[in-house]
């Protein structure tokens, strides 16, 4: 039997520039009836494009989605979606926002509201109907949010970083109730797929978790979830399935584990990451009971960040060669511990010297001031060369991310006004 | 310190001999002084025995004719912003003094400028007969009666909204009240008054070409200026110098815009506290050259030491509020006012008068609130499928400003010619004329309305399968609905003000009349008829605050209360 939706090696790419990498490279799996799969990934690895694709709002460049037996080639009636910040309409009731979707597939309005009210009366909103979105707060809305995907039946519902807007325990409260409705069969959805970069969440929620990586944006491994509900966090199983995903997500592309970071290039895209971000990472490392190594979820919780705060930090730092990663675990380099154990003057010293080694951008950028006569070269020509390797945003925010680092380091200055770089 | 750094220092200190940028920003800086200087000279001149020189409709004289319309746009600006400094802190400082300050503004702002036009003209071929100066100063005056009043409520709102935590660091600073003006209050209301003042200027063009060429009493002015050649060009029923008045003026409005405001609007940038991430920051190739040459650089540094005062005197306490005295002086002055105007009219006016001019009142609404109704169904949904398609967006705004920034009233043969030729009716072809110059207003706000409607919301509508009229009604018209009410009020405001010199049109020695308040302002000012002007002038205030309390009012505050995203 066919399964209810089936990725098929999905292209997707945005620029025109035919060599152009794309934002998804070839993604493929497949969901069951009766699943709750979990789609995980860093920020940017293209896991919300992928989202629209199935949901029938973008078109793929290449490959091909079947949902139910069928291409999908346009917005679906049988797939329903919950938005990260609940795209409510301000100006209608809750029933009204709740019945918008029946409106649009011309459901009479005597069953449009009835139907409407159990929904609300599902979700624990009862009382509410009249009500504004406004006059509620985030977890009422995003219930608002459940009611107006579930009110339609659809067969499969799409929940983008659903639970990400709400706080910590709103949040909780919100998922537990929904796995009650999904166990009890009240919501008739037949599979649900929910993105997010929050792992605890995904192995607390989901039956599967499909991992994508970026650059190139494929699917980087399958964790099956076999856990029963109610799932306890302190449980070692869930931990070790923390540790698992952890690993498969700092894993780089092809390369096998362990495998050092290659250098970087000229036109090689850079974290806007800031030097004190850095020098925190490194500080939180050389903490005595950690002595230079630390397990990645257990290095997140203690800095009180997500993934996707955590990794491009941790990107950064390695690039300047002051830390790396290894199999879910990131190590200080001798050179991290030296930046650690110096005064302020010497860490920016020791930072310019790493910044001109290992950002060729940088050493580039230092090379044409040092040999112009005026010192001084604007900022477009700099773009000019990034845009070679990048897309307009990359490049302006690359070049801000090096300009950053730059001044840290007293390598060079920059005007923001006069938009050019002197040598400092 | 080394020697080479003190060398590379000394360096630093004696920068090569000036470049291109330098030469380019002094011209500039020069020929704004030389225009200054022209016009004040000109001012000066006493009107000979045959009156002022004819208007040449020789092309060849137009940019000097442009100058000077710009030289008047510059003096009534600069009149503007030395009122708003001056006016709207006394409005904002002094609850007693606002109490009166800003219901006096909000009537200013509702009388018909070219009423003021018509009056000041009047008052001065009466008073100052024979003296350019009279009427120059007039038609400056009326200028400045188009600009002042948005100009002073942005920055009496931006000094009322300054953030809590910025006044009490000032205060903690124990910053001179001087001090917090200029560093605190005026960088704060710096975008708002940029944006207003570029709206001021958009719309007083249309008021300073009407103002340079105005009959008072059979005798007629014409100040060397666009709006006279146009009216020349009209007397001489000449159509081919119309286009070069239009393609002329059409010029002068792009320099304005790309040599005033963008680096205006790209300098203020800085002064804003928040900015939407991800919008691009306006640039400007006039705000970068001055900020490359160094005579930028240095005037820029004495303006910034100008908005840096160092003085650390204590803010002195604020005078305890007069309200008695304030209280007496705008009963004084409402109730004495108003009195006299109406004394004044029932004197010299049978009360029958009143009547008739009470109907072309109502004519004029109906005129103005179907016109804009026409123009509000007609660009609401171009605007929204133009605001949903980002690129079209980013090419529209600019053309649509400039269009409502482009005085319709050169425009205005054009359709005369039309109605002559085919022999319309002037009491329905005319009407368009009203928005000819304001519908613009429409159609930018819808824009930019369908633009900010969020990325959610449209994946969510798509989604839901939302499409046809159910998503007219449920998404496109209650998101654009706030953006749309502010169109409608702002093009109705300028529509009103269009009518006195849109019912009345003329090509040659031909009239067009369309009944109405404006054709009757117009008529009163042609005559020299000033009872009649007056009742005129009072009638339309009193219809333009009537149609806003009853009817945009209440239309903008279901706006602000259902329809407010987030």
């Amino acid at each position: 039997m066919e399964p209810l939706l089936d990725v098929r090696k999905v292209v997707k790419t945005y620029s025109i520039e035919p060599d152009a990498e794309p934002v998804l490279d070839g993604v493929e799996f497949t969901l069951g009836t009766r699943e709750i799969v979990g789609l995980l990934g860093r920020s940017g690895c293209g896991k919300s494009t992928l989202l629209r694709l199935i949901a029938g709002l973008d078109a793929a460049t290449g490959g091909e989605i079947r949902f139910a037996g069928q291409a999908v080639d346009g917005p679906q009636p049988g797939i329903a979606m919950v938005f990260q910040s609940f795209a409510l309409f301000p100006w209608l009731t809750v029933q009204q926002n709740v019945e918008l979707g029946l409106e649009a597939r011309g459901v009479p309005e005597g069953e449009r509201r009835s139907r409407a009210l159990a929904a609300i009366d599902m979700v624990g909103l009862d009382g509410y109907e009249r009500a504004f979105p406004k006059e509620l707060s985030g977890g009422m809305r995003q219930r608002v949010g459940i009611a107006r995907a579930l009110v339609v039946h659809p067969r499969l519902l799409l929940m983008d970083e659903a639970f990400s807007a709400l706080d910590v325990l709103t949040a909780e409260t919100l998922r537990t109730d929904f796995i009650d409705l999904w166990l009890e069969g009240k919501a008739t959805t037949e599979a649900v797929l929910l993105v997010t970069h929050n792992i605890e969440e995904a192995v607390a929620f989901c039956d599967r978790v499909v991992i994508l990586s970026s650059h190139p944006g494929r699917v980087a491994a399958e964790v099956a979830i076999p856990l029963k509900h109610p799932r306890d966090r302190q449980s070692q199983p869930f931990r070790d399935l923390v540790d698992r995903i952890y690993a498969a997500l700092t894993k780089r592309g092809d390369a096998g584990p362990g495998s050092t970071r290659p250098p970087a290039t000229l036109g090689e895209k850079l974290p806007r990451v800031s030097a004190n971000e850095i020098a925190g990472l490194i500080e939180a490392l050389a903490e005595p009971q950690r002595a230079g190594k630390a397990d990645l979820p257990e290095l997140a919780d203690a800095l009180g960040l997500t993934l996707d705060t955590l990794l491009p930090t941790l990107e950064a730092t390695e690039l300047l060669g002051f830390a790396h990663l290894r199999d879910g675990d990131v190590l200080l380099t001798p050179e991290g511990r030296v930046y650690f154990d110096t005064d302020l003057l010497r860490r920016k010293e020791i930072f310019a010297t790493h910044l001109a080694r290992n950002v060729p951008l940088a050493a580039h950028i230092r090379r044409v001031l040092e040999e112009r006569h005026s010192h001084t070269a604007p900022r477009a020509r700099f773009l000019a060369e990034l845009e070679d390797f990048l897309e307009t945003d990359e490049s302006e925010a690359t070049l801000d991310a090096v300009i950053a680092w730059g001044r840290f380091a007293e390598l060079f200055a920059y005007d923001a006004e006069r938009a050019d770089f002197t040598l400092e | 310190m080394s020697s080479t750094r003190i060398f590379r220092n000394a360096l630093r200190h004696f920068p090569p001999p000036l470049g291109g940028a330098d030469l380019a920003a002094i011209g500039l800086v020069l020929g704004v002084i030389a225009l200054a200087g022209w016009q004040l000279a000109a001012m000066g001149a006493r009107i000979g025995h045959s009156g002022l020189p004819p208007v040449d409709l020789d092309p060849a004289m137009l940019p000097y004719y442009a100058l000077r319309t710009l030289a008047r746009m510059g003096a009534a600006l600069t009149l503007s912003l030395a009122f708003t400094l001056i006016y709207a802190p006394a409005a904002a400082r002094d609850p007693a003094a606002e109490r009166v300050l800003i219901p006096l503004l909000d009537v200013l702002q509702s009388v018909p400028i070219l009423g003021y036009v018509s009056l000041l003209v009047a008052a001065v071929s009466v008073a100052l007969p024979g003296w350019v100066f009279g009427y120059e100063a007039a038609a400056i005056f009326a200028l400045f009666t188009s600009q002042a009043w948005n100009l002073t409520f942005s920055f009496y709102q931006s000094l009322k909204t300054v953030p809590t935590e910025l006044a009490e660091a000032s205060r903690a600073f124990s910053l001179s009240a001087r001090a917090r003006f200029w560093r605190l209050e005026v960088p704060f209301a710096m975008p708002g008054l940029v944006w207003n003042a570029m709206m001021s200027v958009a719309g007083g063009w249309f008021f300073v070409v009407a103002a340079e060429a105005i009959s008072v009493g059979g005798e007629t002015v014409a100040l060397p200026g666009i709006g006279s050649y146009i009216a020349a060009a009209i007397d001489a029923r000449r159509i081919d110098a119309v286009f070069y008045a239009i393609g002329t003026m059409a010029v002068l409005i792009l320099g304005v815009d790309f040599l005033l405001f963008r680096p205006l609007v790209a300098w203020s940038e800085r002064f804003r506290l928040e900015t939407e991430p991800g919008d691009k920051p306006p640039r400007s190739i006039v705000l970068t050259l001055f900020r490359r040459a160094r005579v930028g650089r240095v005037l820029g540094r004495a303006l910034l030491r100008r908005l840096t005062p160092t003085d650390g005197a204590n803010t002195a306490r604020a005078d305890q509020p007069h309200n008695g005295l304030w209280n007496t002086i705008a009963l004084i002055g409402g109730g004495g006012g108003a009195l006299a105007a109406t004394v004044f009219v029932l004197d010299k006016l049978p009360p029958d008068e009143i009547v008739t001019a009470m109907l072309a009142g109502g004519a004029t609404s109906l005129r103005v609130t179907a016109m804009i109704l026409l123009a509000a169904a007609i660009w609401t949904p171009i605007g929204v499928w133009i605001g949903l398609r980002p690129r079209w967006t980013r090419a529209i705004q600019p053309i649509a400003q400039f269009f409502a920034a482009f005085p319709a009233n050169l425009l205005y043969p054009v359709f005369v010619i039309a109605i002559a030729r085919w022999g319309l009716n002037p009491e329905y072809f005319l009407a368009p004329l009203v928005v000819l110059g304001t519908q613009w207003y429409i159609l930018f706000n819808v824009v930019a309305g369908a633009a900010a409607i969020p990325a959610e919301l449209r994946v969510a509508s798509d989604n839901l399968q939302l499409r046809g009229l159910l998503w007219w009604r449920r998404v496109a018209l209650p998101c654009v609905y706030p953006y749309l009410v502010t169109g409608l009020v702002t093009a109705a405001g300028g529509a009103w003000n269009a009518t006195v010199v849109a019912e009345v049109v003329s090509w040659g020695d031909r009239k067009f009349e369309a009944t109405g308040l404006g054709s009757y302002i117009a008529a009163a000012t042609d005559s020299g008829d000033f009872p009649r002007l007056v009742l005129g002038i009072a009638l339309m205030s009193l219809f333009v605050v009537a149609l806003n309390r009853a009817l945009w009012d209440p239309l903008y505050k279901l706006a602000v209360r259902r329809y407010r995203l987030g």
